[in-house]
């Protein structure tokens, strides 16, 4: 991380001494397969309870698991897309312990042999530095059943019974662990928000935290600034979306910076995020230390690969977000909020990008696609490329508006024209004479005009109340049914005005 | 008098001779007879069976065939089998029916075969002589007063006194072949990876393996056939050609190397227990087979990495029995208590230490020391088979080191373990492995003689080879037809 950036973080004084936050993060998400990990039941969200399922998910006696090898393809793509190592050997390990939303009382997952190791994700952040988190690996995993407890407040003490829905287990599950890398609730966010976009794009999870497609946890922890070893963290869970992920951050660093100035210790434990209070609360006091007894597991084959299928995989990948976020900020010039923001909308950067290409004016092109067309396809409700205006037509306005043949009003104008009904921007101006006129004589006579039927506005320009200027082109303006350039027009007016004084 | 054998069976039904409904109707008269004695069955499933057995004739005077028409098969009752009490003779499946049929069992079903019942065992098929069951007392038909062996010990008792044709068992380090030997039939353990699992319920699942159990060779290599091969519901068959096994056996062993192990020396055993074991190798000689020493260095270990390996699958594999889902349910005042009590009344002793032994061998910091230690020692007796079998063909030895027991003798439970002695080494390195009978010894204090059995292994994959093998030895010597069951026994001790 470059000095500057650590500059321009605001220090945080913990009773006058420099600390820095550490957080490292792992995230759960669901992969977006037509079947689940281990058997052939549908991997959809929201179908009525216990509809999807099978002997296999539901671990009746004697049944089970075949891998699904589209998710372990998946997995491997997330693991390439952020050069992460994949081993030539692979396997899954059955993690051991009770709970009645998981039918057979251990979860098949993998221990100490990943599909993925390491990697990196690098981010933009929204001043324009860029940052990155090391990953430790990626593995996959099946997913548990959901349980809803019969109580007031959902949770489990003091239910009178609870009811479990295993159309989620054997859903198959990626886990992201990342690096203690993090320093701010900023770059935590980015991070994860790099990861959705690139699993989104490359069709790996359509990650949605509403329907818990991604789960993310933060592990946080205060040091002073220079000391190695690390303070002792907290785990912070149950966030439902990024923005929360952000406050929960905030909130957490600033109650353990409340604990150390008040001469206390940080405890090991895992907290809730409160989205209503605001606050994190206290889940587990102390640590469980679970034995999961983790062993290979006898029902599963090792999963092998051979270089040749990593390196056509790899190859496989394509353009990745982060690629693409670059180039709009570097290449393009665009500010990072407009390249997030072209980046984050479905369809939006292939759309363009085909502006781009072929008009070469990146910040006309984004002023109008984040700007009329942004707020068109608002009022109509309509996703940009699948408006009747196309890359080409919008290519072709900007192209004219560059070479002064219309001006900015015709271009909002015909904007909304095209958005309906379509067609080419240039045969509309050519059609209906709406061409800028830059044409010192036209404008003149035009000028002579409103002169002429505004005697009193040229009164009062000569008795010095320059103001009713503005008023004047206006006339202009409308006199040559917007097509008259408007600079010449404020040109030549007072040209005439002064002249004639 | 000789009973039919599956391919006689089929054969007659084929042939339009008898019908498949017919037999099986005497097939459900000899068990109302003679099971309230045996004790073989836990279940009987009459109306699958009759449902079976027409739809058999149907389809033979449609001038279809099938190659186990009308054959009645015997099910061990830790195979699935639909809309059927599946019980793995335990009481903590109380009530559980079966939604889904074994791939296995389906196998056979598809090829003509009527699904008598369900038999008994030693609960989820942990113990050698079907005493651990919690559901029922199956005897030896050769001595009422002896255990049929186990685990598989019903499947083996309704063949022996001819309930059923044909049965299927389950080996995980011999419970297929140890009781095959006590009841004098033919008992056969696959290469680990050539039946599917599924539908099986897993007591050991990188040991466990389906198998027949039959009165011959010939058809046992017929149901082998019948059921070998991948499954995409296991992920463990191994997806490799079978070589049909029927149409290898032979007649001699000319040009045949029988390994003989060094380690397994017969000096150990009983004069007349060890003559009959001397009079088999010799038999094996006589046929043309050249008898060569291989050496099992590791084999004395297999014991002890058995009792490693299985027990900590075996935690893991019987967790999901917590009176959540299905089976018994013994409320407690939350859902920790609920799984305790559950499972404490659910299981049986031996189930609960194994269950026990797993676990810890599993636990943080003593894994390392006991389960990868123990797949350290698999690996080196899997070494030692491969190098046994570059200097032989298939390798012979005594199935058990005694004919079958009296209830209660085995009190002990590590002496339990030890009837497993020459079977677990096979079913560690996951080499294919049968016991065919060859001889009778009576016993001390005894006055009925009792039947032994000759195990034979062949390298992986290697069935056709070793059933052809096992299929000569039995033709030679008719050990299964030199005496009959006593119909009658002395009753002292009998249930």
């Amino acid at each position: 991380m470059s000095a500057t950036i650590e500059a321009a973080k605001p220090a945080l004084l913990v009773n006058g001494t420099p600390y820095e936050v550490v957080m490292g993060i792992e995230c759960h998400v669901e992969l977006k397969t037509e079947t689940k990990m281990f058997c052939g039941c549908r991997n959809v969200f929201g179908a009525e309870p216990n509809t999807n399922v099978c002997p296999v998910c539901l671990g009746m006696p004697g049944a089970l698991p075949v891998p699904n090898a589209k998710a372990i393809a998946l997995l491997v793509k997330a693991g390439l897309a952020f050069d992460a190592r994949i081993p030539a050997f692979s396997k899954f390990d059955r993690k051991n312990y009770f709970y009645p939303d998981m039918p057979k009382d251990y979860q098949i997952s993998q221990f100490d042999m990943p599909l993925t190791q390491g990697g990196v994700v690098h981010f933009w952040l929204g001043d324009g530095s860029r940052g990155s988190c090391r990953l430790t690996r990626i593995h996959l995993e099946e997913d548990t059943g959901k349980s809803t407890h019969a109580s007031r407040d959902g949770r489990i003490a003091g239910s009178t019974h609870s009811l479990v829905d295993f159309n989620r287990a054997g859903v198959p599950l990626m886990e992201c662990v990342s690096e203690p890398d993090i320093r701010t609730a900023a770059e935590a966010v980015a991070f994860l928000e790099t990861l959705k976009r690139t699993f989104v794009a490359l069709g790996i999870s359509d990650v949605k935290m509403e329907e818990g497609s991604l789960r993310c946890d933060v592990n946080l922890s205060l040091r002073p600034v220079g000391q190695t070893e690390y303070g002792t963290k907290a785990e912070i869970k149950n966030m439902n979306s990024f923005n929360s992920v952000g406050r929960a951050i905030e909130s957490e660093i600033a109650r353990q910076v409340a604990v150390l100035e008040s001469g206390g210790r940080i405890v090991q434990e895992t907290r809730g995020w409160d989205e209503a209070a605001g606050v994190t609360h206290t889940m587990r006091s102390k640590e469980q230390a679970h034995d999961y007894r983790y062993f290979p597991d006898p029902d599963l084959t090792p999963i092998e690969f051979a270089p040749a299928d990593v390196a056509r995989m790899r190859a496989e990948l394509g353009v990745l977000p982060d690629e693409n976020l670059t180039r709009l900020i570097e290449a393009d010039k665009l500010r990072p909020e407009q390249a997030l923001q072209i980046l984050d909308s479905p369809g939006l950067f292939g759309y363009y990008a085909a502006v781009v290409e072929r008009c070469a004016k990146p910040q006309a092109a984004v002023n109008f696609v984040l700007g009329d067309l942004s707020r068109l396809a608002n009022e109509t409700q309509t996703p940009v490329p699948e408006s009747k205006i196309t890359p080409e037509a919008l290519a072709e306005l900007v192209a004219l508006i560059e070479a002064k043949t219309i001006n900015s009003k015709t271009a909002k104008e015909l904007i909304v024209r095209l958005w309906h009904a379509g067609g080419s921007p240039r045969s509309i101006v050519e059609a209906e004479g709406l061409a800028q006129v830059s044409d010192t004589g036209a404008i003149d006579a035009i000028v002579a005009e409103v002169l002429a039927a505004n005697a009193k506005s040229v009164d009062d320009y000569r008795a010095g109340k320059t103001k009713v200027l503005g008023f004047l082109v206006g006339q202009v303006m409308k006199q040559s049914r917007g097509t008259a350039n408007p600079t010449l027009a404020e040109e030549r007016l007072r040209a005439h005005l002064d002249a004639t004084g | 008098m000789p009973r039919d054998t599956a391919l006689e069976v089929a054969r007659s039904v084929n042939a339009g001779e008898r019908s498949a409904l017919e037999l099986t109707r005497s097939a459900l008269e000899r068990i109302a007879e003679r099971d309230g004695e045996i004790g073989a069955y836990l279940t009987l499933t009459g109306d699958l069976a009759r449902a079976a057995a027409e739809r058999v004739d149907a389809a033979v005077r449609g001038g279809a065939t099938f190659p186990l028409a009308g054959v009645g098969l015997a099910i061990k009752d830790n195979m699935c089998v639909t809309t059927t009490r599946t019980t793995c003779a335990s009481k903590i499946l109380d009530g559980w029916i079966a939604p889904y049929t074994a791939t296995a069992v389906q196998r056979l079903l598809d090829a003509g075969a009527i699904p008598l019942g369900k038999t008994n065992l030693d609960e989820f098929a942990m113990g050698s002589s079907c005493e651990n069951s919690a559901l029922g007392k199956t005897v030896n038909p050769w001595d009422r007063r002896r255990v049929p062996g186990g685990s598989s010990g019903g499947s083996v008792a309704a063949v022996a006194a001819g309930e059923a044709t044909i049965a299927l068992g389950s080996d995980t380090g011999g419970s297929i072949r140890e009781p095959a030997a006590f009841c004098n039939v033919v008992g056969f353990k696959p290469t680990y990876g050539r039946v599917s699992r599924y539908g099986l319920i897993a007591f050991a699942s990188s040991l466990d393996q389906i198998g027949p159990i039959t009165t011959t060779v010939a058809d046992a290599a017929l149901v082998y056939d019948l059921m070998a091969g991948r499954d995409p519901m296991d992920a463990t068959t191994v997806d490799r050609a079978v070589e049909p096994a029927l149409p290898g056996l032979r007649e001699d062993l000319r040009g045949v190397r029988i390994g003989i192990v060094r380690e397994f020396g017969l000096e150990k055993l009983e004069p007349e227990v060890r003559a009959v074991y001397e009079r088999a190798y010799a038999d094996l000689e006589k046929l043309g087979a050249e008898l060569v020493e291989v050496a099992l260095p590791t084999a004395d270990y297999g014991i002890a990495t058995y009792y490693l390996i299985a027990p900590a699958e075996c935690s893991s594999n019987l967790a999901r029995f917590d009176g959540m889902r299905y089976g018994l349910r013994v409320e407690g005042a939350d859902v920790g208590s609920t799984y305790e009590q559950t499972r404490a009344a659910g299981f049986g002793d031996e189930v609960k230490r194994r269950i026990l032994i797993g676990t810890y061998a599993l636990s943080s910091g003593y894994y390392d020391a006991y389960y990868v230690r123990a797949q350290k020692a698999r690996t080196l007796i899997a070494a030692d088979f491969a190098r046994a079998f570059a200097a032989c063909d298939a390798i012979a030895c005594p199935a058990a080191a005694s004919p079958a027991f009296e209830f209660a003798a085995k009190a002990d439970p590590v002496s339990m373990y030890l009837m497993d002695y020459y079977t677990i080494p096979m079913s560690l390195a996951g080499v294919p492995s049968l016991s065919v009978p060859c001889g009778y010894a009576t016993p001390e204090g005894s006055e009925l003689p009792m039947p032994l059995g000759l195990e034979l292994s062949g390298p992986l994959f290697a069935e056709r080879s070793l059933l052809g093998i096992a299929h000569a030895y039995e033709r030679a010597t008719l050990h299964a037809r030199a005496r009959q069951i006593p119909e009658i026994v002395a009753t002292a001790g009998a249930k």
